[in-house]
Formats: structure tokens, sequence, C-alpha cells
């Protein structure tokens, strides 16, 4: 079952249309990347689906009923990529405000805390202030105050920004413990390697558009071009001006070679083997999500603040 | 506790618990006690210090010298003069000899006056009475009057302005009325520029520490504005009832302490030689005050406190979520919301000089200007209907610039970057 269904969405202000009609779909306890370059309209979509804009046109779907922006948001926890914190005032009182403002009753929510600062060692910090803490402290901080109340649906733009690799990997296992407890969550970055380490589903987003959704392995299918890394035993003996393949790269005992859509994988492995070589390794190179990235974005983001939406 | 009460609490104790409240709110009544006790104090002993002075009277207006607060005051020299005495009269112990012209009656010259330093204004005030009080009492015998007759003859009344509302008669004082006037409409000027910049710091500071994301995404921003504005205003209204407990104490105690504080300020008022007492003055006064519709004036007083900083705290709001973290961005933004306050101070001075004039029965009833203005009005008899209508416009304008200033604050305080022009704000506040 679906948590979360967009289906149309637009929103445009006053010089561009931020979003452009998006629609997907995110299954219940799923990680879900929101993928895009920088002014993509991630941010404008992500606000939409925590109720802070209004969608111009579209429908969101939430927890099977439509959005209703007023009741819903106590089920979503938001950690927007510009984290904010009142540096004056002193933290557990801001952890417990913004818990309360969630519709945490006292009791419940000094428990809940008090379990997270012990899970997170940070139960000294309760009286200090938020302008003591160092950026990659204030960055856990702001983590719990987004996942205290258990939502059905967290948002999580950048988490990783300016965590050292120890505190990246805490959080980390924190959002797919929290995956596993069933709540979903959707995770905005321009940093493809977390993405795909950490999520089940993507999209891609480029200029308020989608221009890429599927499970990782499926878009990483779908942008294969026939790449097979081939390890051989004496290779240097061997003549490669006629194979039924393209060399792209040699390198010693290993090639990088390209096939054509009319022969398998099989029959390179036939080639080497018809030469009497032993073959050590094969295996398809699958473009990595950074490539693809790079290939679908590129050039394009630059013309981006001067188009006009009409 | 629903989200609003929440942030209400917020704004409210993180702003009361703070040192710097508990600073302000002691201190200001205390320096302004203190300003006054100064006052009292250099009023009562800057009389009891007397200078003595010499009195060389070469017009024989003098037949010995005049009667002074104490003995030494006045001393008549003779067998001096102006320029022999000059050198001595230091050594001698005066601090000014005051020397007369040789003069007729009729062609008065004027006095000279040689001192160590200048002579203050009440002092030359004091010797020029004198001595023309000497002139006229010549001139009198002269034309054959006796000046003790003519000090029987002489009248010095005062006025004393009895208003009839609401079927009594009392006795009214304008100079009370007008200092009571005065100070509620600056009271209320001033509560409305600190507690309105109080606001637009705020929310300032929440743009700027980029926790406005984080809040709005728990409630609407309206609720955020509204939370902000209330618990602000709570602490205002806080620190107005520490002020009147404060003052009531200090009223209540000081004659306690220093029981003979008013006997000393009653006899430098005798001092000065009115015609009317000391104890006089200070009972008429005290029945003025009483003679003043009191619970009127604090009832209107407080409605339009609370109406205009409402009014304007929203105002406020919408010029601070609309610039990010730059002073001179916002000096610029904030002048026009400025300018009716400050327009509302000055028809304030005109309305306390004239209640009923157009520009103040103007100034009392437009919105932007009227809590201001009204305070100047409140001790006369301003007609129930244009309270009523003043009151009225006061919340319709409160609603009004709430529902637009809640859309422009809704937008800017999620927009960061350059500072908004009046264009923009102005868009954003009217679309739908």
């Amino acid at each position: 079952m679906n948590i979360l269904e967009v289906k149309n969405l637009s929103k445009s202000f006053a010089t561009q249309k931020a979003v452009n009609n998006i629609s997907f779909n995110i299954e219940r306890g799923s990680i879900f990347g929101l993928l895009g370059p920088n002014g993509a309209g991630k941010t404008t979509l992500l606000r939409m689906i925590t109720g802070i804009f209004y969608p111009e046109s579209g429908e969101i779907v939430f927890d099977g009923k439509k959005f209703d922006p007023l009741n819903d948001i106590a089920y979503i926890g938001y950690m927007p990529e510009e984290r904010g914190l009142y540096k004056k005032m002193k933290i557990g009182e801001q952890v417990l405000y913004l818990a309360r403002l969630k519709n945490l009753s006292k009791q419940d929510a000094l428990d809940r805390i008090k379990k997270w600062f012990v899970k997170f060692e940070m139960e000294s910090w309760w009286d200090k202030k938020v302008e003591d803490l160092s950026k990659g402290m204030s960055q856990k901080l702001q983590f719990v105050t987004t996942v205290l109340h258990e939502p059905k649906l967290i948002i999580l733009d950048e988490p990783f920004s300016g965590l050292d690799p120890v505190n990246a990997n805490l959080i980390k296992d924190e959002i797919f413990a929290l995956a596993q407890r069933g709540s979903t969550i959707i995770f905005s970055t321009h940093r493809m390697e977390q993405v795909e380490e950490i999520c089940n589903k993507i999209i891609l987003v480029n200029k308020g558009e989608k221009i890429l959704d599927g499970s990782v392995s499926e878009v990483k299918t779908n942008f294969k071009e026939n790449i097979f890394k081939i390890e051989v035993e004496g290779l240097n003996g061997l003549d490669l001006t006629s194979t039924p393949f393209t060399i792209l790269n040699k390198n010693q005992d290993q090639l990088i070679i390209q096939k054509s859509d009319n022969i398998t994988s099989n029959d390179i492995l036939k080639y080497f083997i018809s030469q009497n070589k032993t073959i050590h390794n094969f295996n398809e190179v699958m473009p990595s999500l950074n490539d693809i990235f790079i290939k679908l974005v590129e050039g394009t983001s630059k013309a981006r603040q001067f188009q006009k939406s009409n | 506790m629903n989200k609003t009460g929440l942030i209400i609490s917020r704004e409210y104790f993180s702003r009361v618990k703070k040192k710097s409240f508990l600073l302000t709110t002691i201190l200001v009544p205390l320096v302004i006690v203190a300003f006054y006790a100064i006052i009292i104090v250099i009023a009562v002993s800057g009389r009891t210090t007397s200078q003595s002075f010499a009195i060389i009277d070469d017009a024989g207006l003098f037949d010995k010298a005049p009667e002074g607060k104490n003995a030494k005051e006045f001393t008549l020299i003779k067998n001096e003069t102006e320029e022999s005495f000059k050198t001595k009269y230091q050594e001698a112990g005066y601090d000014a000899f005051v020397y007369i012209p040789p003069m007729h009656i009729d062609t008065p010259k004027n006095l000279i006056v040689h001192s160590k330093s200048t002579v203050g204004l009440s002092t030359s005030y004091r010797l020029e009475g004198i001595v023309n009080k000497a002139i006229e009492d010549k001139r009198l015998i002269a034309y054959g009057i006796d000046p003790v007759q003519y000090n029987k003859i002489n009248s010095n009344i005062s006025m004393v302005n009895t208003i009839e509302a609401d079927g009594e008669s009392k006795e009214s004082n304008a100079g009370i009325a007008y200092a009571i006037s005065y100070a509620c409409g600056i009271l209320i000027y001033m509560m409305m520029l600190i507690y309105g910049t109080m606001v637009m710091r705020g929310v300032m500071e929440e743009k700027t520490n980029r926790i406005a994301e984080v809040i709005v995404s728990s409630v609407k921003p309206f609720q955020l504005m509204l939370g902000k504005i209330f618990g602000i205003g709570a602490v205002g209204l806080t620190q107005f009832a520490i002020w009147i407990i404060i003052f009531l104490l200090v009223q209540m105690t000081v004659p306690m302490i220093f029981p003979d504080l008013f006997d000393t300020a009653k006899a430098a008022n005798a001092g000065m030689g009115g015609m009317e007492t000391g104890e006089d003055k200070i009972a008429g006064l005290l029945q003025s005050v009483a003679a003043l519709p009191l619970t009127k004036i604090f009832l209107l007083f407080i409605f339009y406190f609370i109406g205009g900083y409402l009014t304007y705290a929203s105002l406020f709001a919408a010029v601070g979520s609309a610039v990010s973290d730059d002073q001179a961005d916002s000096q610029q933004l904030i002048l026009p919301v400025m300018m009716p306050i400050i327009l509302g101070f000055v028809i304030l001075t005109r309305a306390v000089e004239d209640p009923n004039s157009s520009i103040a029965v103007f100034g009392s009833l437009f919105p932007l200007t009227s809590p201001i203005v009204m305070m100047g009005r409140l001790t006369s008899d301003v007609p129930l209907w244009e309270i009523l209508v003043s009151m009225a416009l006061l919340i319709g304008c409160f609603f009004f610039l709430t529902w637009v200033t809640a859309k422009i604050y809704r937008t800017g305080i999620l927009m960061y970057g350059k500072k908004p022009s009046w264009k923009e704000m102005l868009k954003w506040a009217f679309r739908k």
C-alpha cells in the first residue's frame, strides 16, 4: 500500500515553473530517493508534501486519503536542508517544544527525548544551548527532533551533510531501523553514492520535471550500455583485431568491452573459449547512479534560472 | 494545550525568564523614581542654601535692607561707591552685590549686579522683583496712595474649572488633565515602538535561524505569527502590571518611610510666598486627580494599548518576515510603518492642547493614529459615538491588517535572498 501518492503536482513562482506536473507513488516502509541537481524543484516539492506550500494544481494522497495539511502534518517529520533551531534556547526545552508542536503530550515527549538522548549519547546536552554545539552535533539534534514523534513519513533533505563518517553511519542505521519499524523515508539529496546504498526506489527531477522513476536496479538496467569486464589469462598473446565486440580499454589481463545488441554475453565467452584462454572473471559493468545523473542532467542546470514559465 | 497556546507560552516565557527583562522592568521605574527624587532634593535643598547680597542704593529706594529669606540675605552698604566696593565684596563674604544707580522713579534705570559667576535665572527675577516693588511703592507714595492700603486692594485669584458630567459637578484642573493625557499618549507610543520592534526582531530571528521552516512544518504560519504577537503582547502587559504594582507600593511606602518629605515640600511651596498655601495646593491637586474619570481613562488606556499594539505588531511581523538579517534593509522597510506612529505622536501634542479640534478628532478616529491621539483627548469629554467609532475602526483595522500581513508573512518567512520591494510584498498580500 502506498503511504504517499503524488498526482500531477505543479507549482510555479513569479518567473518559473518550480514543479511541473510531477507524479509518483511511495510504498509504505520504503526508503525513497528524491534526486536532482540544485534548483531542480526538490525543496518546493517537499514543501508541498509537508503542507508548507499549497500546490497550484494536482493532488496529494497521504495514507489513503486526500492530504489534509492541518491534521496530517502531525504524522510527518521534516528535516529541511537549511537546519534551523533556536540558538538561545536550551536544548532540552527546545526539543520538548518542537515535539509538543507535533501533538505529543508533555510526558510522552519527555520519555521519548530521554530514550533518544541516551541512544545518541546526548544526555549532558539538556541545559546547553544550540549556539554551544558544533555543526555535526546540531545536525544530530535536528535529526532527533525530526523523528521523535515516530512519523509515518520522514522527509530528510541532505541528512548527512556536515557529518563525520561515524555519525553518518549512526544516522544511517537509525534510518534503516525506522524503515524497519514501518516509517517511510523520503531522502532528498544529490549525493548519489548514498542513494545507491540506502534507497529502494528513486525519482530524478530536473528543471521541475520528473525525468526518471524506478527502483535502483531497474534504473541501472535501463541505462546499462552492454559493457562487460573480463579477465583472461595470457591476454597478450591474443590477436584482438577481429573480435565480435568493441574493446574500450585494455589493461594487462583485463578488458573492458562493449557488445552490440545482436550478440549475447555467451558469445563473448565462447569467443575466448574458442581461443583456448582461461577466463578468471566475467561480469557486466552497471552504470553508477552518478553516471546516469550526470548524463541526464549535464548542461541543463545552468539554463534553469533564466527559464520563463510562460 | 493547542499549538497557538504552546507558541504563546514559549514566546512569553523565553522573554520573561531572561535576566534583561527583570532588569529593565525593575530599572525603568527605579530610574524614573530616582529622577523625581533628585528633582525634589534639588528643589528642596536649592532653597535652603541661600546667597548673600550686598546692596549699594544710590537711588535711595531702600531705607533699610529689604526683607530676605533670612537676615543675611540682603545687606545695605553705605559709604561705598560701585567702583570702590567692586574689589571688596568677595572678601567681605558676599556672593554678589547689587548696584542701584541714581535715578528718578519716573525714569528708572537698570540694575547692575556684580558677581563671581553668572547669576541664576530665579535670582535675577527675584532681585528685579524686589527693586521694581520698591520703585512701585515710591510711585504710590508720590501719587499719594498708601502702599499698605494698595496691597489690601490688590487681588490675586485662581481659576477653578468645574465640569458637569453624568449629573455630577467636579472640579477639574487643566494642568493635571494635560499631564495625564500626555503621559498616557507617550506611554502607548513607547510601548508600540518597543514591543513592535520586539515582534519584528523575533520574526527575523526565526527566519535567519531557519527554524521557521521547521516550525511551519508543524503549525500554520498564521498560528506562528499570532502566537508570537500574543506572547510578546503578554510580556508587555506583564511589564506594565509590574510597573503599576511598583508604583502603588512606592506610593504607599514612601510617605511611611519619609513622613516629613511632604512637609518639606509643603514648606518649600509655602516659602515661595504664593497666596495659596502649599497644603491647599496639594489638596487641590489630589482633588482634581480624583475628579478625573480615572476608571474610564484606565479602561480606555488598556483598550488602546492592546488595540494599538496588535494593529502594529502584525505590520512589524510582516516587515520582519520580508527582510533577512540586514539592518539597512529592515530600516528601509520599517520607515513606512513608523510614519503613522510618529504622525500620531505629532497629533497628540496638538490634541492635548485642543482636544476637540478637527485634527484631534480625525487623529483619534483614524485607526493607525487613534491609540496615541485618543489618549490626548481622554480627559476632555469625548462624545460616546466618537469613542465607539474609533474602537470599531481600530478593531476592523486590526483584522484587516492581520489578514493582509499574514499572507506577506507566510511568503516572506521562507524567502531568502534579495529584499523584496514594496510592490512584491503587496502582490504577496493580495493574491489568493
